[in-house]
């Protein structure tokens, strides 16, 4: 926050804040007194009822299970009967065939090499992306001069999808490896750069001038104001960043064919190996979600305060 | 550097020696496109060593912008601020400041907040730990110390603002309505805790507010700000005797006060309004703009 903006801060603060601000921040407790104390002994004695109180009610859960097997059923049924109308399952192959699949393809020295290596292109291209996209988010954030200069040709180039990029990149780069990992790096760099961006826009401005009036440096304010409390976009830029680097390096896999789960999908297409296909997307599908969840780990190991109560209790 | 918790400006029961606050024929004039507002006009203030002095005034006559001169956040267009005669020159840990707004770090715990500046010091983790947990239990605070700011309630909260401003030894402390936000109740509470502490560390206070009653019985003296441009509109001593307690507040000498500083706002408070309403409109009305008539009328 430069100090032009602090100036205006204060120049339209002073005219009339007094008694909206007041209104605005009026939920506090009646007393200074140790109230938390006592909202610590409302929480509840049994913590598993607390957890079931939280997550999915038993009418959730049943109607998600519900709905999953019955799209299962239907789909068995469909490739069983060869359904013909309009859509076509007559080369669909059925759940348990995939299955069947399934217990071969770990068995498969090559289908856990394209997931490994898969895996070695999102590890490489993501944590470049976040490696260049935080940090330069912050400095953006925090220096005008560098938004002005990066801002613009940011914007420019957000709009093009990473997938767009696949014939540019394999000009660009000396091999096949290295342009596939540049795709995924720059599906997930933008989601990233423009949350950390928008974190240090929505951090509050009275936190910054805290640190500063306790003696905090601007090395320090990057390392203890602005990074922490950026945190929770950050995350949810990583989170994005993770699900387009996946779309990115499907896509990149698919188009250049070296190697990848994608090539593995877009390979039994061609070789008639129907099973497969499914097998690619399942296997797509599930290193997706563990992926997310693996970061939204992470943010939670990072940012304690972001639990709540909970940590209150677990002390 | 000096960990010892709550080191005030006294050298063993003696007189206060540092935290002398200045600010001399200050001007603040705030250029918003073409627009250019005089936010305050020479402004004279003086915070001896070990004073509490309240700067008090309608809204929007500058009152926080000078605190935040005396903080470093604003240089002045023209005039001088000093600390202990040296110019301000940026926002340092030699000036504790309080917010209205709640401003603890949300990432941090409560003790790992009034560890901040001991940190930024470079001082080790073990010895700043220690000096926060003493702080903390000094302040009464001490069985909160892992609990995060959003856990506390809002008094707690402006408490450990408080202990976390203190806890480097500033030459001052500067408050900007740090009770605004609190409720009738607990705001009282708040204030003996911040005049009891005050007594026992004899720190130089400037606090901003603009509760009467409040500024009357935290202070030694209060500044009265005239409406916008700011200017001094008087300065009044308050001597009623220390330490103070609430029954003070119903006491004739309080009363009397009270009014004093109420009428004097009160009168700035239309003058403000009648330059917002336009002179055309109250001429309408075929009423004084200014002053004391108005104030009469009403």
């Amino acid at each position: 926050m430069s100090t032009a903006t602090v100036l205006k801060l204060h120049g339209a603060a002073g005219t009339g804040q007094a008694a909206p601000a007041r209104e605005g921040a009026a939920p506090a407790a009646p007393l200074p007194g140790p109230l938390p104390a006592s909202r610590a002994a409302e929480a509840p004695a049994r913590p598993w009822a607390a957890l079931l109180a939280r997550g999915p009610s038993g009418r959730a859960m049943a109607l998600g299970v519900l709905s999953i097997a019955a799209f299962l059923v239907a789909w068995h049924l469909a490739s069983t009967y060869r359904l013909d109308a309009f859509i076509r399952f007559i080369n669909v192959p059925g759940p348990l065939v995939v299955l069947d699949r399934l217990a071969h393809a770990l068995d498969n020295p090559s289908f856990v090499q394209n997931v490994l290596i898969s895996l070695r292109r999102i590890m490489l291209g993501f944590c470049l992306a976040a490696l260049v996209g935080v940090p330069l988010g912050l400095v953006m954030g925090r220096f005008r001069v560098v938004r002005e200069c990066v801002f613009p040709l940011s914007e420019a180039l957000r709009p093009i999808p990473a997938i767009a990029w696949v014939p540019m990149s394999i000009m660009l780069w000396p091999t096949t490896e290295a342009s596939i990992v540049f795709i995924t790096f720059l599906g997930s760099f933008f989601p990233i750069l423009v949350n950390t961006l928008h974190g240090m826009h929505a951090l509050d401005g009275v936190l910054v001038r805290a640190a500063r009036c306790l003696g905090a440096s601007e090395r320090q304010l990057f390392l203890e104001v602005y990074l922490p409390g950026t945190l929770p976009q950050i995350f949810t830029g990583l989170t994005v960043g993770m699900g387009v680097a996946w779309v990115s390096l499907i896509a990149a896999e698919m188009i250049s064919g070296q190697f990848g789960i994608g090539y593995f999908t877009w390979e039994a297409y061609s070789l008639i190996q129907y099973a497969d296909i499914v097998l690619g997307m399942v296997c797509i599908g599930v290193l997706g979600l563990l992926s997310s969840a693996v970061i939204r780990m992470i943010g939670g190991l990072v940012m304690p305060w972001a639990r709540g109560s909970a940590v209150q209790e677990g002390r | 550097m000096s960990v010892a918790p709550l080191a005030g400006p006294v050298a063993a029961g003696g007189e206060p020696t540092r935290g002398h606050v200045a600010l001399r024929d200050v001007h603040l004039r705030f250029e918003s496109g073409r627009q250019s507002i005089d936010a305050v006009q020479g402004f004279d203030l003086e915070v001896r060593p070990g004073e509490f002095v309240s700067l008090i005034g309608p809204s929007g006559c500058g009152k926080s912008t000078l605190l935040n001169v005396v903080a470093g956040f604003i240089a002045p267009t023209a005039g001088a601020a000093l600390v202990d005669g040296e110019p301000i020159r940026g926002p340092g840990a030699d000036r504790g400041m309080v917010f209205q707004q709640y401003s603890l770090f949300p990432w941090k715990t409560v003790r790992q907040n009034v560890e901040f500046g001991f940190k930024m010091k470079g001082v080790g983790r073990a010895r700043r730990e220690e000096a926060a947990r003493t702080l903390l239990g000094i302040a009464g605070l001490l069985a909160f110390e892992n609990h995060y700011p959003d856990q506390l309630s809002g008094g707690m909260r402006q408490r450990v603002g408080i202990v976390r401003a203190l806890a480097t030894s500033p030459r001052v402390l500067l408050l900007d309505e740090p009770f605004g936000a609190l409720d009738a109740q607990t705001r009282a509470v708040m204030q003996q805790i911040l005049t009891n502490m005050w007594q026992k560390l004899r720190i130089s206070v400037l606090f901003v507010t603009h509760d009467i009653e409040e500024a009357i019985f935290l202070s030694d003296r209060i500044y009265v700000m005239t409406a916008r441009p700011g200017r001094l509109k008087m300065m009044l001593p308050v001597p009623l005797p220390r330490p103070r307690d609430p029954a003070m507040t119903s006491s004739p000498q309080f009363m009397a006060l009270r009014r004093t500083v109420s009428d004097l706002i009160r009168e700035e408070s239309l003058k403000a309004m009648g330059m917002e309403l336009g002179d055309g409109l109250l001429d309408g009305l075929s009423i004084d703009a200014r002053g004391k008539d108005l104030a009469a009328m009403l």
